[in-house]
């Protein structure tokens, strides 16, 4: 089991004739994800060739949700066209299937741009946003499994631990981290560095708790924001489950842009010591060295009683 | 991106948003035209940098670091004042408690009418990322530190949210007005202000509008008598016009370079000089420095879609930081495959000269055959597979614990 996404999820890619579309498109269906076609305006009628598959390629998103039943979509299409291209996606899922998942790789959206998507999807409940500006979402299955995203799919394996991330290459670290330890993955949700974004901690914290598989969560917060503070409260109510926390950017000094538009320390908030104070006050297992996340996993998962040593 | 007030103010004054006569000034006798110019007994000479803080800043000779004069931004009574004081602010540097003590200097200067004050309020607008809404604060307490307000008196900040689609309601506005104990004409002139400021701050992309202090005059209109305008770097492409407010004097050298290159640099204070793939790697692997008990000289994110030119272009930069008494390069393949970075490493090093400890972390796609390459080169490296050796390791080669 997995959270949102699983073997038989039906995926299109919204720019899938660009070059990172059909580069990422071919590596998600060699991981084992059904890529069932794609979006791009003006190009509709061609067919993208995939290993193993030719997909077809739409100018609306409405018209290929209708012709594939698909179930998700992925974006990559530059950052100019990505709040319409979310936008779009949630109205054809909200009109189509009354739902759906939208998976948003693309960085450098402007904020305000975001603004007005998250106002749109809030009318549209059923439409799930994850992103934009990360990695996407994993579920490795026993053969293969469902990527939606950029991700290596090698470095997973299948497994019992959730993991939840703001960074790209971070969650890679964390994914290392439990395999170091001979624990494999559930789902692996990068959620995005953004300071407006879709799906939070809390909404993933949600699903693992109610995925039975899920026997575990590793959390990997940034500095910037109040999201790992809410999370925490949250989690010390609702979550029943072992739970590991990092946050990056401890060194980092106040009022400099750490690459994400997010990762930033204003006024004296959003630092990392008040998310590690926050998760020790909610009882989650911290880890202040990156490369000690395996470590804190395992005493967590043995003071559960889930592992022996 | 920052611009400076005097910028604000000009797009203040196009919004149809309140701000005192001035006149942006480069040299001592446009200051002194300017006051005869501005017609009024009393006018502020304002520094105009990048940072906040420049009223309480001092100012100092850059060559011989003897201080000039107290506080960059003064009332003068007198053309004579004006003369002193541009004198004493144009070419010195000004340290406030945002420059850090490297300061800034001031090639810019700003001369405003007088404004007969009859309070001072704060007022900023940024967007609130827990709302996912634009929200203003507003507060009485106007001209002081307004961190410190909200940490003492948070009831004194008044707040409210708008939705950018929607654009800011005069009845919000009003309540806000209502609020601040405002009344009357003072009311009506500060929604009028408010409305423009909104639809200044969504139709310009801005990230951030902050005036402290906003005061009501003594004709009960409110003005804007400070300005400082950040915009959402994220949305440039829509704004071609931003290009004329850059200044680039005020963006360190290297910042710039590395942005030329889709590169994210940020100097920091350290001697070990990173290079890494991902923000939050980045951050966790400066972390990981401090935690062995080293201290990070840069972060420096190459970003997802780095090649083997702005790889080369990184570590250039990096190689070129005479404070550097090492390097880590610490790289997880997922897009971008370690052999690449491997060979674009070995070609910077080759031009530049590479004579401190290097420190390769690779993992993910392709790390064995980016280690090969490594090994093979005539490079000195020491090469690590985990992130946590990566920190310990680059920390004993520099002679640390």
């Amino acid at each position: 089991m997995s959270i949102w996404i699983n073997d038989e999820t039906r995926v299109l890619v919204q720019g899938i004739t660009g070059s990172q579309g059909t580069f990422h498109g071919t590596r998600m269906v060699e991981y084992g994800t059904d890529i069932v076609g794609g979006v791009t305006p003006g190009k509709g009628g061609q067919v993208v060739d995939l290993p193993g598959r030719s997909v077809p390629v739409f100018d609306t998103m409405s018209e290929a949700v209708s012709s594939t039943r698909a179930e998700a979509s992925v974006i990559y299409v530059p950052a100019r066209f990505a709040a319409p291209a979310i936008i779009e996606a949630a109205d054809s899922f909200h009109e189509l299937n009354g739902g759906g998942l939208i998976v948003c790789i693309t960085e450098g959206i402007p904020t305000l741009d975001m603004v007005k998507v998250i106002s749109h999807l809030e009318k549209r409940p059923g439409v799930r946003l994850i992103g934009p500006n990360c990695p996407g979402i994993i579920s490795p299955g026993s053969d293969g499994g469902c990527k939606i995203g950029i991700m290596p799919g090698s470095i997973h394996a299948k497994g019992r631990i959730g993991i939840i991330s703001k960074s790209g290459t971070l969650t890679y670290e964390a994914v290392a981290q439990t395999m170091s330890v001979g624990e494999g993955q559930t789902t692996c949700v990068g959620i995005g560095g953004d300071p407006v974004n879709g799906t939070g901690f809390i909404e993933c914290l949600e699903a693992f708790e109610n995925d039975p598989d899920t026997e575990a969560v590793v959390m990997i917060g940034e500095i910037g924001g109040t999201a790992e503070e809410e999370a925490a409260a949250w989690s010390k109510a609702n979550f029943s489950k072992p739970l590991v926390g990092f946050v990056a950017g401890a060194t980092a000094p106040p009022g400099k842009r750490m690459g994400h538009a997010g990762a930033i320390i204003s006024g004296g908030k959003g630092t990392a010591e008040e998310k590690f104070s926050a998760f020790e006050a909610a009882g989650i297992h911290i880890a202040r060295d990156p490369s000690k996340i395996g470590e804190a996993l395992v005493s967590a998962l043995v003071e559960a009683g889930l592992r022996e040593s | 991106m920052n611009i400076h007030e005097y910028q604000a103010k000009a797009m203040f004054r196009e919004s149809g948003v309140s701000v005192q006569r001035g006149v942006h000034c480069t040299t001592v006798e446009q200051a002194l035209s300017a006051y005869d110019s501005l017609n009024s007994d009393v006018v502020a000479v304002k520094s105009q940098i990048h940072a906040g803080g420049r009223g309480k800043g001092d100012l100092f000779c850059p060559d011989s670091g003897e201080l000039v004069m107290q506080g960059g931004v003064k009332v003068a009574f007198s053309r004579m004042e004006v003369e002193n004081y541009s004198s004493n602010i144009l070419g010195h540097k000004l340290v406030t408690k945002q420059t850090g003590p490297s300061g800034k200097i001031v090639s810019n200067l700003y001369v405003e009418s007088g404004c007969d004050i009859a309070h001072e309020y704060y007022l900023a607008i940024l967007v609130d990322r827990e709302e996912d809404a634009i929200l203003i604060m507003a507060s009485t307490e106007g001209g002081v530190d307004i961190e410190e307000v909200a940490e003492t008196s948070p009831e004194a900040i008044h707040k409210v949210w708008f939705d950018p689609s929607d654009g800011l309601s005069e009845e919000v506005a009003n309540s806000l007005g209502d609020s601040l104990g405002l009344s009357g004409n003072s009311r009506t002139s500060f929604t009028e202000m408010m409305v423009n400021l909104a639809s200044l701050f969504t139709e310009k992309d801005c990230s951030m509008i902050e005036i402290n202090p906003l005061v009501r005059d003594g004709n009960g209109l409110m003005v804007a008598l400070d300005a400082k305008v950040s915009f959402d770097e994220n949305a440039t492409f829509r704004h071609p016009w931003r290009e004329g407010l850059r200044d680039s004097s005020e963006e360190s050298d290297v910042e710039v370079r590395a942005h030329e290159h889709g590169l994210s640099y940020v100097d920091l204070e350290g001697n070990i000089g990173c290079l890494v793939n991902g923000a939050g790697l980045a951050m966790a692997t400066m972390d990981v420095i401090k935690l062995y008990g080293g201290e990070p000289a840069n972060f420096l994110d190459i970003g997802g879609g780095a090649d083997s030119e702005s790889i080369t272009a990184a570590f250039e930069i990096i190689l070129e930081d005479t404070r550097l008494e090492g390097i880590l390069v610490n790289i997880f393949g997922g897009i971008i495959r370690c052999d690449m970075v491997a060979r674009s490493i070995i070609e910077a090093s080759e031009e530049t000269g590479l004579n401190i400890p290097l420190v390769v972390r690779f993992s993910g796609t392709n790390h064995d055959e980016g280690r090969k390459v490594l090994e093979e080169s005539d490079l000195d490296v020491i090469t690590v597979s985990t992130l946590g050796d990566a920190g310990e390791a680059i920390v004993k080669a520099i002679g640390g614990n």
